[in-house]
């Protein structure tokens, strides 16, 4: 199918449900409306929600908040994580001993942290950083504890018989490999970034667009909560692509990385 | 005076530990020098430790018994006289081909600029002088060892050690690299140890070929000097009668441990 072919089902699909919608919502059937206004609201009242925010120019603050709250989540996760799993991998025995507690941490739903944090770090942003943080963390730290440990022994041997040292095997072998497993994971740890920004938000803030949907619920304002939800896809979907241009970019070497990898 | 023997390993044997706690031997005292200048190639069948020899050459590993010599010096560590090209595809993937080659440079402080230049001359050498940007999984595995020829050769190390390099490469491939390593070998003749599982291979390239036992406890079982004339094209020194005579000789003897170690790899395990 032709690139104009594709991308008008994919239009006439969102046509169809959002018609769907508004005819359930509005039209009832057989003296029956299927999709109470009250409940479900409609594409109409969500649509006009949405161009208020961005015509009123709330919905700005909002977005940069989370915006700002994810990118901190994702740089400190991303750092510790990277510093850790380098130091893990190179030391065996720190490994060990840590091993069962990074496995405990790890297995913990990291929700239930957002109530310590609030209470540790206030309503500001710091406390849904500090939420990304823990999420972001673990998926970068295992990521560069995989990509250090697994190096080809081909190329570890070639760097030494060229003739590196430590540091220089470090700089040249050990640093890209565990840079690109890092990358590799980059959509899932900058989507988990925005996760944990947008729950912390939710759970006790005073702006976020979590804040927003919540604060909608809060009243029932039906529209109000599908609205955020819809500027929130939009938000994801955007910082997803932006991860694939820098992806692109970085990864120039990698076979998989040039044809689109899923 | 004569120079120095390049390498020298004196019955050298070499063990590891398995998993079950037993020893397994895998060379038994070898004994083996490669003079200033020669080209030696190994040749044994699958298994038989061939690669362990050359590491222990290369100081990758250390023999259990006996001793290696580097110019008349004993070897501890890694031999910072060597050039190693693997069997294996060892460039790094996330550099350059340039870069690749420019590398060995760089890290003995190198500034880069001349790096580049001298990495460009290495490429341009081996054929590939329009290919610097590209990546290595963006080149054909013929070319990607003519990157890791380069790689090895701008360094100028004083004894190169090759294991199977051109294993992995279909047969046209391999003569023409076998060609360009005699030619590029031809300008400055330094020491060479070849591992081969090929005899053609071995008596169209060396000086002289070794050939090993089916392993375990391998040894060296034979040592054949080829008299062949020099400069050699691959393709045309087959064709000569002492070729034939000489591979004839050699592989009446090579025959039998070929025929060896195959059964030893169909055999089921733990039945020895």
């Amino acid at each position: 199918m032709s690139r104009a072919g594709l991308l008008l089902c994919q239009l006439l699909v969102a046509v169809i449900a959002l018609g769907l919608w508004q005819l359930f919502a509005s039209v009832p059937i057989f003296g029956h409306t299927w999709l109470p206004p009250f409940f479900f609201s409609n594409p109409v009242d969500v649509g006009s929600q949405i161009f208020d925010w961005f015509r009123t120019g709330v919905i700005w603050k909002h977005l940069l908040i989370t915006l700002w709250e994810s990118i901190l989540a994702f740089a400190i996760g991303s750092l510790g994580g990277v510093m850790v799993g380098f130091w893990f991998a190179r030391q065996p025995l720190v490994a060990a001993i840590f091993d069962p507690y990074v496995k405990m941490l790890n297995a913990l739903p990291r929700v239930v942290l957002a109530p310590i944090f609030t209470l540790w770090l206030g309503l500001g942003i710091w406390s849904k950083v500090a939420l990304g943080v823990t999420l972001v963390f673990f998926i970068v730290f295992f990521n560069v504890y995989q990509g250090v440990r697994e190096v080809s022994a081909t190329v570890l041997a070639n760097g030494r018989m060229l003739g590196m040292n430590e540091r220089q095997l470090m700089r040249h072998v050990y640093w890209p490999s565990a840079l690109s497993w890092m990358f590799s994971s980059l959509h899932t740890s900058v989507g988990f970034a925005v996760v944990g920004a947008v729950v912390g938000e939710y759970l006790g803030s005073a702006a976020g667009l979590g804040y927003l949907i919540q604060q909608a619920e809060g009243v029932f304002d039906v529209a109000g909560v599908f609205a955020g939800m819809f500027v929130l896809s939009a938000f994801v979907i955007l910082i997803d692509m932006a991860v694939t241009v820098v992806e692109r970019r970085l990864l120039v070497w990698r076979p998989d990385a040039a044809d689109g990898r899923g | 005076m004569a120079k120095p023997t390049a390498v020298a390993l004196d019955d050298a044997t070499v063990a590891f530990r398995l998993a079950d706690g037993r020893v397994y031997t895998a060379v038994e005292k070898a004994r083996l020098a490669v003079e200033h200048g020669e080209f030696v190639a190994i040749v044994g069948p699958t298994g038989c430790g061939k690669s362990t020899l050359l590491n222990v050459a290369a100081g990758l590993l250390k023999p259990a018994a006996g001793e290696v010599r580097i110019f008349d010096g004993p070897l501890t560590g890694l031999n910072r006289d060597a050039g190693y090209l693997f069997q294996a595809d060892a460039l790094f993937p996330w550099k350059t081909a340039l870069d690749n080659v420019a590398i060995g440079l760089e890290i003995t402080g190198v500034p880069r600029a001349e790096a580049l230049e001298r990495a460009q001359g290495w490429l341009n050498s081996v054929g590939l002088g329009a290919f610097g940007g590209r990546y290595p999984h963006m080149l054909s595995g013929g070319q990607r060892k003519r990157v890791g020829l380069a790689q090895v050769l701008i360094r100028d190390p004083k004894i190169l050690l090759m294991d199977e390099p051109f294993g992995p490469l279909d047969a046209q491939t391999r003569q023409i690299m076998g060609n360009l390593l005699l030619e590029l070998w031809n300008a400055d003749r330094k020491a060479v140890l070849f591992v081969t599982h090929d005899l053609e291979e071995a008596i169209a390239l060396a000086d002289r070929v070794v050939i090993m036992s089916a392993g375990p406890a391998a040894r060296i079982i034979g040592d054949w000097r080829v008299t062949l004339p020099r400069p050699r094209d691959i393709l045309e020194v087959r064709m000569e009668k002492d070729f034939h005579a000489l591979h004839r000789q050699i592989w009446s003897v090579l025959k039998d441990e070929v025929m060896k170690g195959y059964a030893q790899s169909t055999q089921a395990p733990g039945a020895a």
